[in-house]
Formats: structure tokens, sequence, C-alpha cells
């Protein structure tokens, strides 16, 4: 038996797709959603932990590819130089968990990542190329 | 109780001036009203921190031995305007790398300015006064003469902001802009900006000094696309882009902390410059532009989807809401974002605010006004036959 977290990503074209179904009846796997975010024509994203044999994880990751919705493992940890970070909010303007949000008091930008569902838009946004993302759950 | 600019700046000498940020300004004209507060400030703060593209600077290398009267120049492989004399160049803050997309004169710019050493690559065709033809090596801003940055239009009077109808994520100097208006992004700093504070130009001009990139620099010019005939709300404050300002100021007394590079992906490179200009209280109609709120402050919201020249106006939104985190749009709640510092801006009118206050920094009389009646033309070529 494995256990992983996983965010999905879900394009407008694959969020109506039934998943979960899929991901338990043919692979016999142990969902626990964590996170969601789907609005319909929208990007989606799910945060789940799945547990099953490591086998039918495997056929289940390859069942998902096939069917064109992007997988992350969260073992894939989004890290921000914060003693460069010049607050400027771009980072926020993408960040649909709140994991990159504006304190609004002292204007500066705080991380969450507790909150960050890896969707990698942040790394794109950022004007300084401050925030990366690696293995290995480094440092956040 | 009208002062002059004579008058403020005796009381900075002394060390006696009142000066306070735009946002303290505020607070202090709620609590004890308009008039007191105009009685007692002299002089008010405002910065900004954002993204501005119209940036540069000019170098002057010095002369090589055999010298050489360069034709084309590389700064870590970023091309330089050399169209002047033998050695001058003007590094510009978008001009990208040669074959890359996240380098450009900005990141020049930057590392020059924080020391470090730049590859400079020079040809030439040669002449009888002039005779090399290559030159490749470091430079550093030790080593050169002059380098001054000097950027055609900063300090954007208000801007529009931002929004993406389309199905696809846009990429554009206003930030990622989500599909089906997935977000707004806008970018000033509110009743904390500079030309918002005096909507009209009356004490800002030719000559004006200012806090430029971390040392004082000056209004070199008005900026290019000056556009003070827009549309004005009651309070005299501009619906959308106005007044800009050409600025100029010494690279080599800069920082970095307030000049740094910025990479818009799929948009190219560009230059976050910290300005902040000094509002003198000279009478009452300034304790009342000094005393704008960002609720009075007002944008419109393009569409970016469009990819025409005039964009539809999807609303009309003050910097309350921007400011607030969403804004309404078709009866949904729109997530917000900023793209100019407003932690740096306040950081900057407050340093401002301690030069002043030390004697340091002296208010400059304008030499000339800035065009008051300036307008943008659009660029409609005549088609080649
Ligand atoms: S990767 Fe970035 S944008 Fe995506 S959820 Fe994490 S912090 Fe937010
Ligand atoms: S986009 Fe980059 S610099 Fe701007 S607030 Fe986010 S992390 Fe900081």
């Amino acid at each position: 038996m494995v256990k992983e977290r996983f965010t999905f990503v879900f394009s407008p074209d694959t969020y109506a797709k039934p998943v979960t179904y899929h991901l338990v009846k043919d692979f016999d796997l142990r969902i626990n959603i964590l996170r969601a975010e789907i609005t319909p024509g929208e990007e989606g994203h799910l945060l789940a932990e799945i547990e099953g044999e490591e086998d039918n994880l495997c056929r289940a990751l390859e069942f998902l590819a096939a069917e064109s919705i992007e997988v992350i493992p969260t073992t894939k940890q989004v890290t921000v130089r914060q003693e460069e970070c010049v607050h400027c909010g771009a980072c926020t303007a993408v960040c649909f968990s709140g994991a990159m949000a504006m304190n609004r008091e002292e204007w500066k930008m705080e991380f969450r990542p507790e909150k960050c569902i890896v969707c990698g838009l942040c790394i794109e946004a950022c004007p300084l190329r401050i925030i990366s993302v690696g293995f290995g759950g480094g440092k956040t | 109780m009208a002062k002059t600019f004579a008058e403020i700046n005796a009381k900075i000498k002394k060390g006696e001036a009142v000066v306070l940020t735009a946002e303290e300004v505020v607070r202090m004209a709620d609590e004890q009203g308009l008039k007191a507060m105009a009685e007692k400030v002299d002089v008010v703060t405002t910065a900004t921190f954002g993204p501005m593209c119209s940036s540069g600077a000019f170098v002057n290398f010095g002369h090589s031995d055999p010298p050489i009267k360069m034709a084309k120049v590389w700064l870590n492989q970023v091309p330089a305007y050399t169209g002047i004399a033998a050695v001058d160049a003007y590094i510009g803050a978008t001009e990208l790398a040669e074959g890359r997309e996240d380098y450009g004169g900005a990141h020049v710019i930057e590392e020059l300015v924080a020391g470090g050493k730049i590859r400079l690559k020079a040809v030439a065709q040669g002449t009888d006064c002039y005779p090399r033809k290559e030159l490749e090596g470091y430079i550093s801003k030790e080593s050169i003469n002059e380098a001054f940055l000097f950027n055609p239009r900063n300090a954007y009077q208000n801007y529009v902001a931002a929004t993406n109808s389309t199905n696809r994520i846009l990429y554009t100097y206003m930030g990622m802009l989500l599909p089906k208006f997935g977000n707004v992004t806008y970018s000033t700093s509110g009743q904390l900006s500079p030309l918002l504070n005096d909507p009209y130009l009356r004490t800002i001009g030719v000559g004006t000094r200012i806090f430029l990139g971390g040392t004082q620099g000056y209004v070199a010019w008005h900026g290019t696309q000056h556009n003070p005939g827009k549309a004005r709300g009651e309070n005299g404050v501009p619906v959308g882009g106005a007044g800009t300002l050409s600025l100029i100021g010494d690279l080599k007394a800069m920082t970095t902390e307030y000049l740094k590079a910025a990479v818009f992906k799929n948009y190219g490179v560009s230059m976050f410059v910290g300005v902040g200009i000094p509002i003198p209280m000279l009478d009452e109609d300034m304790a009342r532009f000094v005393t704008v709120r960002d609720r009075e402050i007002k944008t419109t919201l393009l569409d970016y989807g469009v990819p025409g020249r005039s964009r539809p106006t999807l609303k009309v939104v003050d910097y309350e809401e921007l400011k607030s985190g969403f804004v309404e749009l078709n009866g949904r709640k729109v997530r917000t974002a900023p793209l100019s510092s407003i932690f740096k801006a306040r950081r900057i009118a407050v340093t401002l605010k301690e030069w002043i206050e030390r004697g340091e920094f002296l208010l400059q009389e304008p030499a000339a006004p800035l065009p008051a009646d300036a307008t943008v033309k659009p660029l409609d070529v005549k088609e080649l036959d």
C-alpha cells in the first residue's frame, strides 16, 4: 500500500469527467479530497490524498495522463526567495488557492505553503523570477 | 495661509518643516480638518514603485587605446544604442539579450548599479582618428565615466485596470490575465501616487527635485504620451492614464532596492523604478489635492482580450474597490491584484520625508511648467504605394 498527495489540473474540456469515480471503481484506490476549486468553463484544481496498491496507482496515473488531466505530486514544493520579494503582488493575481496573498494592511505578499496546490502559475507570473518548484519538499 | 517654495525651504533648512506622507496627511485632515492641516503641514511626500518600460541609461565607457568609434555595442549580450558620440551609448530597459527572453537591458542596469562586472563588446568600421575595430572585456560602474538613468516616460498619472474576456491566459505587461474575467490587475499606488496628488501639475515641472532609484533625481521634461487633456472627475483627478514625466538621475548613486529588473512572461523585460515626489503645501487648493483618497480616484477597467487599440471599457472602478481584493463584474466577484508595490512606495515616501526632515533635500521650484494642453496622437501611417 502507498499513500501520496497529488494536485489534478483540469482544463475547461476535462473538468466534467468523473475522474474520482474511475479511480475508485477501476483502480481500487481510496481518495481523500483535501481541496477543490473547479468552476465550469475554467481551469480547475483538485488536491487529493490517494491510497492504494502501488501497481494500481501507477496504472491510474497513466489513465489520467491519457485523459489529458495533469497530475502534479505535492512532493514538488513551491518556494519563494522571500528576501528578494518586492511585494508587487503579480503572483497573487494568479493564485487561486490563496497561498500567495496580499496582506492589505502592510501590502506585503504572504506565502502560506499549506494552501498551495502546486499549479505553477505564480512561477510564470513573478516578474522577479524568485518563485520555484523543486522535488523533495525543500524549505518553504 | 499661502506659502512659497522659498518659505518652505527656509523651514527645511532650519529643521522645522512639517513633512507627512500622502497617506498620513489624509488621516490628519480627517482628525483635524483640512484648514488646520493645511496650516501645519509644509510638504507631502508621494511615491510609486511599478514596472516602467520607458526607462534606460546613458553611459560613457571612456576611450580605449587605440581608440574606437563604437558602431555596435552589446552589454552582457544586450544591444545598446550607440548612434551618438564614439563611446556614448543608451541601454534601454526592455532590450533583450540576443537569443534570450528573460534577460534584458533592465538586468544590465541592475547589475551595473549593484557594482557587478558587465561584459562589453563593441565593433566599429575603423577610421583614421578611431582606428580600432573590435573591443571586448569587462566594465563596471567604477571603470566607466558617466552613467545616468534617463527615462522618457515614468510616473504615469493613473493607469487603466486590466482583465481578459477570452478563453486563454493572456501574458501582458499588466501581468497574467486569467481566462473569462478570472482576475483584474492594476498598477498605481492610488492615493500615494505622485501625480494623483497634484492633478494639474501645479508644483511639478522641469527641474523638480525628486527621489529616483534611491538617490536624488530630477524631472527632465514632460514624459512621452503626456496627456493632460484626459477626462477628469470633479476633483480634477484624471480617469485613466494622463500626465507623465521624463526623469533623470545619477545611476551610480542609485540602489537595487529601488531599481529592479522585471520579466513578464511572453511579453518581455521591464524595470521596476522607485519614484518619490515632494508636493509643497502652497495653499488650501493644494491641501485638497494632497488629501485625495483611494475612493475618489477612478480608472477604467479594460478588456485586454480585445486586440485593438480601442479596448472597450467594461466599467469605471475606484482604487478603494481595486485595493479591497475584489471588484464586481457582470454580477460576479473578481479577484484583483496590484502590479506596483505599495509596500515599496510607502518606504520611498517615508525615506523622502526623512531626507527633507533632516534638511538633506530641498524643494526645487520648477524652471518651466509642463504643458497643460498636450494631446496624444495615435499612429496611423500612410500606406506605402
Ligand atoms: S503554485 Fe503558486 S499559484 Fe499555484 S497554488 Fe501554489 S502558490 Fe498558488
Ligand atoms: S510576484 Fe514575485 S516579487 Fe511580486 S510579490 Fe510575488 S513573489 Fe514577490
